[in-house]
């Protein structure tokens, strides 16, 4: 293995588990803001707050982790990314740091249930994905060109994109349906029957919507990226195993069985198809301009990044492991059995 | 290296970068500032508190600890926001800055992740623990945390006032040493000093929050407790911020002189040289400003007849604004006046003196933490202007740094409408928070229940 190769795995595994312990929030916010909608709202609000106040903090940093840490690999795409993404990101930014301080703001402080604020929260949570995702397609090429050598983003191209679209739909019942399976779970352990109920149901309803629009990127990138689609092709294999992963999760759910393993092989499923994506991108970082050889650091820093990062995982995988027990495995606390916030 | 051609469009957006990051760090300072000194205040109050067997102190780290997240809340979002701006407006620079200075960027991430971790934990196990020490100790990581976070991203900001781990060949970076990029001269004094006006500025903060409260005309011994302990511990880093400020000016003369002499109005390098406090300048002329002989010499170089150089030795277009002379005075004022006000209240609370239970002194206290805060914005102004025309001393100029983009202007209203937003939500939150449970009531409450005090 290259350290360049060490340098993106890395950076693509956070990227990964970004996307699942998003997702879950993100989610989690749409369907209490639903079922606020249609008068449900006591089935799930507890379960959910349970399960986001004392995480939601980390699940920004792996959002930070991934961005500081692809400027520290590859710094070159400060240069492409940064100059063209300005405008997107920064609404995204906006909408998560709303988000972010509002759900503080509601939930320690001021108590706050007002339900303007709930669908507001809601809705903030399929507006991030739809503008985060974007990047994805903006890898692809063709969006980000150069005028006299500095890029630009042509959003024309991009607003126009079936390519974009299909990505931002994908990214939309992705989130709905991992986060929809978790918190099947998730309420299960607390023996709320109801929430379960309520929450298996729409783990069922988006499976079929996630499946079918990962299926409609790989044909649309046929048309507008035919090197990248022949890459995926050559991986169909991974792509197959993660469907029959799929599959096993959707058998779980429907027959109300074992919904800690339906989760797992979910992550298993989008774990699967994340990296076989990213191997098939591989070695592109932004088509065609940048390759992960060519934006790569110098060898000095790359080391030291990497060593930097195994001490650090030294530090956290167990300090996560802590949070785990004490707030995922723990029974009384998922139970909502004990409150011992400050 | 790195001459950016001068394009109108280029000069533009590189102004309007600018402004967008004053705009958004100086946002972000005053919670990261919190977000470093508070935690080290909870552990002290907690610790007095299972020490002394007082339930005053462990109720006061509580109540600090809940209006903490809130503020720690906002210093998350704003620090992501600062994090990728930094690469969305200055990408040449990051581009640059990333193959040198990465390592300590990214070793942040780790003290955040760390410090997230253990201050969800330590929120939601109040009381989950039978020994109160064993919940103690979960605050340790946090504060640890809170205290790496700034003390990494301090030693990015030396780097770029005194950059070294690198060589420039024919304008590519070579043998680059991201150790030694890390430990540049001005890591041992730029990251004390925010460490030590960072705990200074909770304390005066936390009693602030005190004397409002006696000021409403509470008269309960919580209140006095808090104020004391808050003023000790002001009084304590009030003294080490005015001594480590002055190995900070040292610093500076011995390698950024450009900064220090255009903080000083000293255009002429010369032994023996006067400190200039305020006034105005006129040309070249000082005017009504206070001169303390020898003063800059001993701030300088610690003897009063050393040489200090001037403005004169640097060419004209190096030369840092000159209306930092007031940010540096404002900095400097403020912290000898805090540590002035925070020895006579002590000095007067132990002698038991009435005349710090005026309306009056108990004013004074009460403007202590606004005008700390006053001061870190100060001082990072100053060290920030005082750097330019540069973004990298010697090496990259902030206009060459900046995006391409032409979208800037928008941004800078969009950002200032969230800040806006956040500013205001935190005050609005953070006063209903304790209006709607006043310490009385909860003290009351936990007299009620004895023996099992979760609310
Ligand atoms: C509560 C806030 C506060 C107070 C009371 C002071 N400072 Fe300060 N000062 C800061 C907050 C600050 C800061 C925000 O933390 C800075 C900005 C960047 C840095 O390294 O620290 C700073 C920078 C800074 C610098 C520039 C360092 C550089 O550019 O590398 C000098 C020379 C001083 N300070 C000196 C002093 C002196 C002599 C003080 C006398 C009491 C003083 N400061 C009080
Ligand atoms: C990687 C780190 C940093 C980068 C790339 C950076 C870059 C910049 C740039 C380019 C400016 C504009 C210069 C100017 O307008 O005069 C600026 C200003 C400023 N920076 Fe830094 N900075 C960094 C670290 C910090 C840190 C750690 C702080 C502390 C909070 C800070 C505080 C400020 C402030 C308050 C200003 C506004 C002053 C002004 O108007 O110039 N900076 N920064
Ligand atoms: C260029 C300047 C800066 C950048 C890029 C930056 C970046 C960040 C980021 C990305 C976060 C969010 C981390 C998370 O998701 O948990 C954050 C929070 C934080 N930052 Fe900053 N930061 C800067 C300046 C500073 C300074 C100067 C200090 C300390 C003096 C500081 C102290 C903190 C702390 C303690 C937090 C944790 C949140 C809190 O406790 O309030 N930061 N910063």
């Amino acid at each position: 293995m290259t350290l360049e190769i060490i340098g993106i795995s890395v950076l693509w595994l956070f990227l990964f588990l970004y996307v699942i312990v998003a997702s879950i929030d993100f989610g989690a916010g749409f369907f209490n803001a639903y079922s606020a909608f249609t008068n449900k709202q006591h089935i799930l609000t507890g379960i959910i707050q349970r399960y986001l106040s004392p995480v939601w903090e980390v699940t920004n940093v792996f959002f930070v982790f991934f961005f500081v840490g692809i400027i520290g690999f590859f710094p070159q795409t400060a240069f492409y990314y940064g100059t063209t993404l300005l405008v997107p990101a920064s609404i995204a930014l906006v909408l998560l740091a709303i988000r972010g301080s509002y759900y503080a703001f509601a939930t320690y402080g001021a108590k706050i249930n007002h339900r303007g604020y709930i669908y507001m929260y809601g809705l903030s949570g399929l507006l991030l994905p739809a503008a985060l995702s974007p990047v994805l397609a903006m890898s692809e090429g063709g969006f980000i060109k150069l005028d006299d050598g500095s890029p630009y983003l042509d959003y024309w191209t991009l607003f126009t994109s079936p390519l974009m679209w299909s990505i931002v739909v994908l990214s939309l019942t992705a989130v709905l349906y991992i986060s929809a399976v978790f918190l099947t779970w998730y309420a299960n352990k607390a023996g709320d029957e109801k929430a379960t109920d309520l929450m298996r149901k729409y783990a069922l309803v988006w499976a079929g919507p996630a499946i079918i629009t990962a299926t409609g990127i790989i044909f649309e990138l046929r048309g507008h990226n035919p090197e990248h689609y022949a890459r995926i092709l050559d991986l169909w294999w991974v792509f197959a195993i993660s469907f029959l992963l799929f599959v096993g999760t959707v058998y779980l759910v429907w027959k109300r069985r074992n919904y800690g393993l339906a989760f797992i092989l979910l992550v298993g499923q989008f774990f699967t198809a994340f990296f076989a994506y990213g191997a098939s991108h591989y070695p592109h970082l932004l088509y065609p301009y940048l390759t992960i050889y060519d934006s790569f650091t110098n060898e000095a820093m790359a080391i030291a990044l990497i060593v930097a990062f195994i001490a650090g995982l030294g530090l956290l995988l167990p300090s996560l492991y802590l949070l785990f027990r004490l707030f995922l495995f723990d029974k009384d606390y998922v139970k909502g059995k004990s409150d011992y916030h400050a | 290296m790195l001459k950016g051609d001068r394009k109108l469009g280029i000069e533009d957006s590189a102004f309007l970068s600018r402004i967008l990051t004053l705009l958004t760090l100086s946002f972000h300072i005053i919670y990261a500032t919190i977000g470093v000194g508070v935690p080290l205040m909870i552990m002290i109050a907690q610790w007095v508190g299972i020490k002394k067997k007082d339930d005053h102190y462990i109720l006061l780290a509580r109540r600090w600890a809940r209006g903490f997240v809130i503020t720690v809340a906002v210093g998350v979002v704003t620090g992501t926001a600062i994090g990728l701006q930094l690469s969305l407006l200055w990408p040449n620079f990051m581009q640059l800055a990333g193959n040198v200075i990465a390592l300590p960027l990214f070793m942040e991430v780790f003290a955040f992740f760390f410090e997230a971790i253990f201050l969800g934990i330590y929120l939601y196990t109040w009381d989950r623990f039978e020994d109160q020490r064993k919940h103690l100790l979960l605050l340790i990581p946090v504060a640890l945390g809170a205290a790496m976070s700034s003390v990494f991203i301090t030693i990015v900001n030396s780097f770029m006032n005194a950059p070294q781990g690198f060589e420039v060949l024919n304008g590519e970076l070579v043998n680059i040493s991201p150790l030694l990029a890390m430990f540049s001269p001005a890591v041992p004094t730029k990251v004390a000093h925010v460490m030590a006006t960072a705990f200074m500025t909770s304390a005066f903060l936390l009693a602030s929050i005190a004397a409002l409260r006696m000021l409403r005309g509470s008269d309960h011994v919580y209140h006095k407790k808090a104020l004391f302990l808050t003023m000790k511990l002001g009084l304590v880093f009030s003294v080490a911020t005015a001594l480590i400020g002055d190995f900070s000016g040292k610093y500076l003369a011995e390698y950024q002189p450009e900064k220090l002499a255009a903080a000083e109005w000293h255009f002429e390098t010369e032994e023996e040289a006067r400190l200039i406090l305020f006034g105005v300048l006129d040309g070249e002329d000082v005017k009504y400003a206070i001169e303390i002989p020898y003063a800059l010499s001993i701030l300088a170089h610690g003897t009063p007849d050393s040489e200090v150089i001037g403005l004169e030795e640097f060419p004209e277009d190096e030369i840092p604004p000159l209306w930092i002379h007031y940010l540096f005075d404002t900095m400097v004022t403020i912290g000898m006046w805090l540590a002035f006000l925070s020895f006579v209240y002590v000095v007067a609370a132990w002698r038991n003196w009435s005349f710090a239970r005026t309306k009056l002194f108990r004013w004074l206290l009460l403007l202590s933490g606004p005008l700390a805060l006053v001061a870190i914005e100060a001082g990072w102004w100053f060290t920030e202007v005082g750097r330019q025309p540069w973004i990298l001393r010697g090496y990259m100029k902030t206009s060459e740094a900046a995006t391409t983009s032409g979208q800037v202007d928008l941004m800078i209203i969009l950002f200032a409408g969230l800040y806006f937003i956040l500013g205001v939500g935190t005050i609005v939150v953070l006063t209903r928070m304790y209006r709607r449970n006043p310490v009385e009531k909860e003290l009351a409450a936990r007299e009620a229940d004895k023996g099992g005090d979760r609310q």
